[in-house]
């Protein structure tokens, strides 16, 4: 059975680059716009990892991870942040955050696929 | 130019046939949405004698063109005996006012022959093909040509 | 690729959408909103654009748009302030950034002479606002070691994974870590590169949901290797933080990726363990490293007493009883929610929910309204002609049936209806670009930017707004060195304003400028022989002169307002639209346009006359006035012209029924009443028509849907009987009668 990822982006571009590159490499791809989205979604599902993005509105991505790692039932599914190179900052804050890893964008689709392998169980 | 009915032996088609002074005619039942009486038209202006002008049909405005005076003959001076082919021309709906309705035909194409070669302007730019029925002469009506065509609109 | 193609379009999409917000933002920061969501926001929408440019490899984009997101930063946090200096640059960033999208959509470049300065600015700011930092140096994440008691390191039998949660869980699938083969190394091709590799695990690793199962599967990719597990440091049961980090690994990996592939696959962990990687020359059994052992090593503890891991099966080993001990475990916990995180999470706005539909589906359910009201208003003419009493239970019903079918167009009419802000919000930068180039200093203010408007009215609105600020700006306001000398603040001040009012839609485009110059307007117009010499006319006629084809206050045709396009283009557009224009201005105190628009273009104002025996409607917003000529006051002019006479000038009679050909002699003016109409540039004429029925709310049909143009006709409606009524095209009318009588010498008179 495939895995599937949970992606969370604000961007619609950034969803639909996410979803092409996952979807090509066998994952299936469930979607959210914000943390807000993020969190209902997981309500009704169980991800094998979760993408999200950093600045979003309503809920941003520290808020929504720090409100999977606080909930019982998801608290240990691998989380890929999304940042950008220069982003060192951005990156501790993920991980203290409770992030398991990061992906640079823009990403390389086959690195993309390459890092969710190396956290998904 | 005459344009010969495509033939096709074994298929039939059906037609309704109207009348027009002591002329029968006919246009396929595909085009016809429905009949209905004649009720007054509200004039419009600069148009050609043959458009009688615009009617309400549940809330569209349909055209009439007066097929007698479009052919050529007398026109029309309607009653409220008098009959209107509610037909689809391409894109448009257009109302097309004759005298009475008179059958439902089937026929094969075959027995449509090409129309004869009269010099009258609307054998040439209407009539399809003609039919013999029971002695009678009924002539297949294309409905292309029927609305004016688009003026020129004044800068 | 069809998706990636696909990809790009919506990422052009979502860059209009990001541009719209980031204008928005920053003018809402320059009108004193410093709220951190509001500069995130802003901020979010150039940092989206860059993202999504990178993925495009649009080079230019996302190289102004990683400048202009430093410079964003340092306002996010606040080591910049958004003072006016600041967000002028901003703002024209935007304006930079937003031709950089266009131009990349386009697939063009952009000239460099218009992205670099601005660069160069933003740049000036980000070095003005900001000390150099290290990149990494403010990181909170300084590695801690972890000191572990060795207390009850001898208590330990066995061996066996007490690791954290997913540690427990996934202990079966370690099945890819090492073939058993792998263990004694002994098949293992010699002279490959090996790696010890020492990895012991915080409880902040398994929190983040790391593995130490898949890091070791990541490893097993890499080459051959076996695997130690050292359980030294794993407590007393009772001690046991289900939750907390106790083992430690040494890995000796062979492969041939190097070094650097072994550190990528600890990359997202090594914040939270401790690792060491080193070259293990040949490769062996595994051994604990003598020396292995420099001081504050954490491997330290591990040393004494590595174990072999031999099989999945054995990982799970018996832990013995013993002594409930309460170690200090808080660390090991996940930190405590983020509290600003619980906040974000309370404050989540309730965004209204939308749907998309199909604008055909909309437009539908308008014509089916549209014939409601029309059988409405039949029944209504039918109960009518029955002779039923108004207070009869019928005609009660009836009314009550007229308010709900009023009540369900007004809704259906809502739906096409658009806030103003889509055209206003398009504003800003024309300012800007106007002020620019005038050199003039600009504040443009907007109200009422929730006013709503038929879709199609707000579309058609862009180009005459556009023009008229270009206006106020270019010919209104002064410079700023002619405002001072006459007391007034140096920046002018641009008004644009919406508002509801009886059922139309009034915008205003106001400005603090010096005003109509009427001796000035006068003059051109005498000039180009638009008025007379002699004309005497009153203040508001003298400014209704730049409404006239062909004026221009400006004595040089400016490269903003000309163009070839002057108020008599923004008049007629607006009348287009059934609206009207009108203009009031103060010396020295400034100009104010007032446009009134109907809120649809599916129903119309009318006024429905008899002609020639055919009931036509007018347009309300065509007719000035209503007249009864008199035998006195009509005059023959030329041949087959007449012209009335009113107040002190004379203006063409037009008789309706022979225009549009419905009778071939002229009416006897003194049988009929005369419409006063202003058609475009402000001409006036008089319409013959034989009598008025009445002022009504027409619903618009298309004449050309099912037949064609007529001329001197622009639609059609259906009145209460059923019958279809033309509606006049005004302006096509008076211009056929002109056409057809040669004269139009007189046409300006009034």
């Amino acid at each position: 059975m495939s895995k599937t990822i949970l992606t969370v982006d604000d961007s619609r571009t950034m969803r639909d680059m996410l979803k092409l590159a996952l979807t090509s490499a066998g994952y299936s791809v469930l979607q959210a716009e914000d943390g807000v989205h993020g969190l209902e979604v997981l309500q009704g599902s169980d991800p094998d990892v979760i993408i999200t993005d950093i600045n979003m509105p309503r809920m941003d991505g520290f808020g929504f991870i720090a409100g999977v790692r606080e909930a019982g039932r998801h608290r240990a599914v691998p989380i890929l942040v999304l940042t950008t190179e220069s982003d060192m900052e951005k990156k501790a804050r993920a991980r203290s955050a409770g992030a398991t890893g990061w992906i640079v964008k823009p990403f390389d689709p086959v690195k993309l696929v390459d890092a969710v392998r190396r956290v998904a169980a | 130019m005459i344009e010969k009915p495509k033939i096709d032996a074994l298929s039939m088609r059906e037609l309704i046939s109207f009348r027009i002074g002591a002329q029968e005619f006919c246009v396929d039942i595909m085009s016809v949405r429905e009949i209905r009486g004649w009720t007054p038209a509200t004039q419009l202006p600069h148009s050609p004698g043959f458009v009688r002008g615009v009617i309400n049909l549940r809330g569209a405005v349909l055209s009439i063109i007066d097929l007698a005076a479009r052919f050529g003959l007398p026109e029309t001076e309607p009653s409220a005996r008098h009959v209107i082919i509610v037909a689809q021309v391409g894109p448009q709906v257009v109302g097309l006012l004759v005298d009475a309705v008179s059958d439902i035909l089937t026929v094969s194409n075959d027995s449509i022959q090409p129309t004869p070669d009269v010099a009258s302007d609307m054998a040439r730019s209407f009539v399809r093909g003609v039919l013999a029925l029971e002695g009678r002469m009924i002539s297949l009506i294309g409905l292309d040509n029927l609305l004016p065509a688009p003026e020129r609109v004044a800068a | 690729m069809d998706t990636m193609a696909a990809i790009k379009q919506t990422f052009f999409q979502e860059c209009e959408e990001q541009l719209s917000e980031l204008e928005t933002g920053l003018l809402s920061i320059e009108d004193g909103d410093h709220d951190g969501e509001t500069i995130n926001a802003v901020f979010r929408a150039v940092h989206s654009i860059k993202g999504g440019a990178g993925a495009f490899n649009l080079g230019a984009l996302v190289k102004f748009a990683h400048v202009f997101e430093s410079a964003m930063d340092l306002v996010r946090t606040g080591r910049m302030s958004p003072g006016p200096d600041v967000l002028k640059v901003m703002l024209r960033a935007a304006d930079v950034l937003a031709d950089l999208v266009r131009a990349a959509r386009a697939d063009e470049t952009l000239d460099p002479s218009r992205t670099d300065p601005i660069i160069e600015e933003l740049k000036a700011l980000t070095v003005a606002g900001s000390p150099p930092e290290p990149e990494e140096a403010a990181t909170p994440f300084e590695f801690v070691p972890v000191m572990v008691d060795l207390g009850d390191f001898d208590d330990l039998g066995g061996f066996g994974d007490l690791g954290g949660p997913g540690e427990l869980g996934a202990a079966g699938d370690l099945g890819g870590v090492g073939e058993p083969g792998d263990l004694g190394g002994s098949d293992a091709p010699a002279g490959l590169p090996s790696f010890r590799i020492r990895f012991k695990p915080r409880a902040e690793l398994y929190a983040k949901g790391n593995e130490t199962t898949i890091l070791l599967r990541e490893l097993d990719r890499l080459g051959t290797m076996t695997v130690a597990c050292d359980t030294g440091e794993v407590p007393r049961l009772g001690e046991i933080d289900p939750e907390g980090a106790y083992l430690a690994w040494t890995i000796d990996l062979q492969t041939t990726q190097g070094e650097a592939a072994i550190r990528e696959i600890f990359d997202f962990v090594e914040w939270d363990s401790t690792l060491a990687i080193e070259p293990f020359g040949t490769f062996d059994a595994v051994e604990p490293d003598a020396d292995f052992s420099a001081d504050n090593d954490p491997f330290q503890a591990l040393a004494p007493s590595p174990v072999v891991f031999a099989k999945p099966e054995t990982v799970v080993a018996p832990v013995p009883a013993v002594d409930i001990k309460a170690p200090d475990v808080s660390a090991a916990l996940p930190g405590a929610p983020d509290e600003a995180a619980v906040e974000r999470k309370a404050t989540v706005a309730t965004a209204q929910p939308t749907i998309r539909v199909d604008l055909d589906r909309v437009d539908r359910l308008i014509d089916l309204v549209g014939e409601l009201v029309i059988n409405q208003a039949m029944l209504a003419e039918r109960v009518t002609e029955a002779g039923l009493a108004r207070v009869s239970a019928v005609a009660i019903g009836l009314d009550e049936l007229e308010q709900l079918t009023r009540e369900i167009q007004d809704s259906v009419m809502a739906i096409r209806a658009q806030p103003v802000k889509s055209v206003f919000q398009r504003m800003p930068r024309l300012v800007r670009e106007v002020a620019a180039q005038t050199g003039k200093n600009v504040r443009l203010v907007t109200e009422g930017e929730a006013t709503e408007v038929d879709k199609t009215v707000i579309e058609r609105l862009s180009d005459p707004l556009t023009h008229m600020i270009r206006n106020a700006i270019d010919h209104g306001l002064e410079s700023p060195e002619t405002r001072r000398q006459s007391g007034k603040p140096a920046e002018g001040l641009v008004r644009l304003s919406a508002l509801h009012r009886s059922g139309r839609i009034v915008i205003e485009v106001a400005d603090d400028g010096a005003g109509i110059n009427r001796p000035r307007v006068k003059s051109i117009a005498v000039d180009k022989g638009l008025i007379a010499p002699d004309a005497k006319l009153t203040d508001d006629e003298i400014d209704n002169l730049i409404f006239l084809p062909g004026f221009s206050t400006a004595a040089v045709v400016s490269d903003i307002s000309g163009r070839g396009v002057g108020m008599d283009v923004v008049k007629r557009s607006i009348q287009a639209l059934g609206g009207r224009i009108s203009i009031s201005s103060k010396p020295g105190l400034g100009s104010t346009f007032t446009l009134s628009l109907p809120l649809t273009l599916a129903v119309l104002d009318g006024m429905v006359v008899t002609v020639a025996g055919q009931t036509l409607v007018i347009p309300l917003t065509a007719i000035v006035e209503t007249l009864l000529p008199k035998a006195t006051t009509v005059h023959g002019f030329g041949e087959g012209s007449r012209v009335i006479g009113v107040r002190n000038g004379f203006i063409p009679l037009i008789d309706v029924g022979q225009v549009l050909q419905y009778r071939a002699d002229a009416t006897d003016p003194k049988n009929g009443i005369a419409l006063l109409v202003e058609t475009e540039g402000g001409t006036r004429s008089a319409l013959l028509v034989d009598a008025i029925q009445g002022q009504r709310q027409v619903v618009i049909k298309s004449l050309e849907a099912n037949y064609g143009h007529v001329e001197g006709i622009a639609a059609a409606t259906i009145l209460g009987d059923g019958r279809v009524a033309l509606i006049l095209d005004v302006d096509a009318v008076v211009v056929s009668s002109r056409l057809e009588n040669f004269d139009t010498s007189l046409a300006l008179a009034g």
